[in-house]
């Protein structure tokens, strides 16, 4: 699998120095979200606004008043914890075009829970005028910022970052589910980094004689409804969904709320953070642990369908390795 | 004369504010008393505002923004039209709301019928402000916010060279929130000097006075040692407001701290302190006590 370094360091200084109105603020993780070389090139198109998240947010949405269209860089953590009055008083209430870059999203930081955002799909899906994206591949990372930037309204981005693998040929396309696969025994509703795991195990699942539909959300609000409910309807045994993030509020709960209004009668399992904290280690350490990997979703599988498939951990690919000490990170974060 | 000018708009304010708490039994008297005086200043001899765009009498709440909503408005008209060249007064204190409505219609800029609009469902001239409400143009009751948004707008003004101030109004009980100090150190960053900022110290705040709620020590050499040009003025002298807001630092805002007094033109109010934060009756005799000894000072009759 091709692995692109700093998709989005590329991709944001294509996208922003032919458009004037697009702004680039940090506070003080310019490197680390992968902008610092766009600091350096474009600096009247750049503001350090300091490590205070909060007059960032409401700074940013003055800015957007007056027709600019800042994109903020940070951990996503840090744009919708501390900030979050901010963001619904001073941006989304006005429906302003503020883009909240959030990296780091997840389980993908061995910062423990001071950086990892696991309820953010949760939290900004309840604020009115919000839109949600979640990048899982660097063609998503590479064409997400058109598209968010099309919105008529503030938008949050879960932007990965590092190397990133390419599993996409076709670039980010707004509220429209990718299907991966198709089969009629169950559908896979996967997001963001658990969409390379869930193509190790479909994969396996599919030669062990399953059908199986994958679906992967890179639009999680709205959401193409239609698309899932059709995939789900024509489900033999119903859909397991797998997130990085906790399942409640998000991937999983957006599943069932559509199933459950629409009357589909469907099993569910939703796989991710499951009511639990994580703490700080490695991408693969913690996904297993907390069961987001593509065994975990084996496992699954072999539960919603009542058949044992005899897979192991050794059938499925082997896990990508991330150098927690890499050039293409500003820190081991 | 522009000093009888801003005295007649500035007792204008005081009186169509205390007419009306006393029609709907309660108000905010003493956010009126302390800041009637620089508001008047403010808006007859400082701001450069283009005529009211807005309709006179305020419309109907447009619903909330949206991208499918187009009926949404703000009430910033009422300041007029923004163009390069002119000055924005964006309004911070939410719950100052009475006061910029009636000050508003003193300089002639609302119709005193939108008075009547003030709290009644389904209107845009809400009790506690928000973007919508005139002379409005942020939401602004979570607060301190609104000065990080003018900055915003400040920052956009001078990428686009505009020529106009962007003043911004606070209270003192803003300057309790962290995001205050945020706000002050990004405008030392950038060295921002097209913002003026006008704070009511009336030292007074919802749970009482702000000594015994937290005390905030220096104000102005705080707010010195974070860059800024602060004129330490009482906000009742207007000449000694309009000096003040004539100052155009090279560097870092400006800001006028405007010690004023919760009771100035309203003695009878001391009687009620600490609890000045809303004025409201518990008895008829209460009311007509009150309103006998403030009309006797605001009209000399009785």
């Amino acid at each position: 699998m091709e692995l692109v370094s700093k998709p989005y360091a590329r991709a944001f200084t294509e996208f922003a120095k032919a458009r004037p109105e697009v702004l680039c603020v940090t506070a003080d993780l310019t490197s680390s979200c992968e902008v610092d070389g766009f600091r350096d090139n474009y600096p009247d198109q750049y503001y350090s606004m300091g490590m205070a998240e909060q007059n960032m947010m409401s700074v940013c949405g003055g800015l957007a008043m007056e027709g600019y269209r800042p994109f903020i860089h940070t951990f996503a953590v840090f744009l919708y914890r501390r900030p979050f009055d901010q963001l619904v008083c001073s941006v989304a209430y006005s429906n302003r075009k503020v883009r909240l870059m959030g990296f780091l999203p997840g389980i993908t930081t061995p910062g423990g829970i001071t950086h990892q955002a696991i309820e953010d799909i949760a939290v900004l899906r309840s604020v009115p005028n919000m839109t949600i994206l979640e990048t899982g591949d660097a063609t998503e990372v590479e064409s997400v910022l058109e598209v968010a930037d099309a919105v008529e309204g503030p938008v949050y981005v879960r932007v990965l970052r590092g190397q990133v693998p390419r599993l996409f040929s076709e670039p980010f396309r707004f509220n429209r589910l990718r299907e991966l696969s198709k089969g009629d025994d169950l559908v896979v509703l996967s997001a963001g980094i658990t969409t390379e795991e869930a193509m190790r195990a479909t994969a396996a699942l599919k030669k062990a004689g399953m059908g199986i539909t994958h679906l992967h959300a890179s639009t999680l609000k709205p959401f193409d409804s239609e698309t899932l409910l059709d995939a789900v309807s024509n489900a033999r045994h119903g859909i397991i969904t797998l997130e990085n993030h906790t399942i409640i509020g998000g991937l999983g709960s957006i599943a069932a709320e559509l199933m459950a209004e629409h009357g589909t009668g469907k099993k569910l399992i939703r796989l991710g953070l499951k009511d639990t904290f994580a703490h700080g280690a490695s991408r693969p350490y913690l996904m297993k642990k907390y069961g987001l990997d593509a065994l975990a979703l084996v496992k699954a599988a072999e539960t919603l369908t009542g058949k044992e498939t005899g897979l192991s951990e050794e059938d499925l690919l082997a896990v990508r390795l991330d150098e927690v000490h890499s050039e293409n990170k500003a820190e081991a974060l | 004369m522009w000093q009888n000018e801003v005295k007649k708009v500035a007792d204008g304010i005081r009186k169509r504010v205390f007419e009306h708490t006393i029609k709907n039994n309660g108000g905010y008297l003493s956010q009126t008393c302390s800041s009637a005086d620089f508001l008047a200043t403010l808006y007859v001899k400082t701001l450069n505002l283009g005529p009211g765009i807005a309709p006179a009498i305020p419309l109907p709440f447009g619903g909330v923004p949206s991208a499918t909503n187009s009926d949404s408005f703000t009430g910033a008209g009422y300041h007029g039209e923004a163009t390069p060249d002119r000055d924005r007064f964006i309004i911070s204190p939410a719950h100052y709301a009475l006061v910029i409505y009636a000050t508003l219609v003193e300089v002639g800029r609302m119709d005193p019928a939108g008075m009547e609009h003030f709290n009644k469902d389904g209107g845009s001239v809400e009790m506690i402000g928000a973007e919508h409400s005139p002379g409005m143009e942020v939401t602004n009751g979570s607060l301190a916010q609104t000065l990080s948004m003018a900055i915003g707008v400040a920052i956009a003004r001078k990428r686009r060279n505009h020529t106009g101030r962007v003043w911004v109004f606070c209270s003192d009980g803003e300057l309790q929130e962290g995001q205050t100090w945020e706000s002050f150190a990004l405008m030392n960053h950038l060295g921002l000097n097209n913002i003026a900022i006008i704070y009511d110290v009336n030292k007074q705040q919802c749970d009482g006075a702000m000594s015994s709620v937290q005390e905030l020590g220096p104000t102005a050499e705080k707010m010195k040692a974070f860059g800024a040009h602060v004129e330490d003025i009482d906000g009742h002298d207007i000449e000694a407001v309009a000096a003040a807001a004539e100052i155009r630092p090279e560097n870092g805002p400006l800001v006028i701290l405007a010690n004023t007094s919760p009771f100035e033109g309203m003695d009878f109010l001391k009687k009620r302190f600490p609890r000045l934060h809303y004025v409201r009756f518990k008895t008829a005799e209460e009311a007509e006590e009150l309103e006998k000894a403030i009309r006797c000072q605001l009209y000399g009759t009785n």
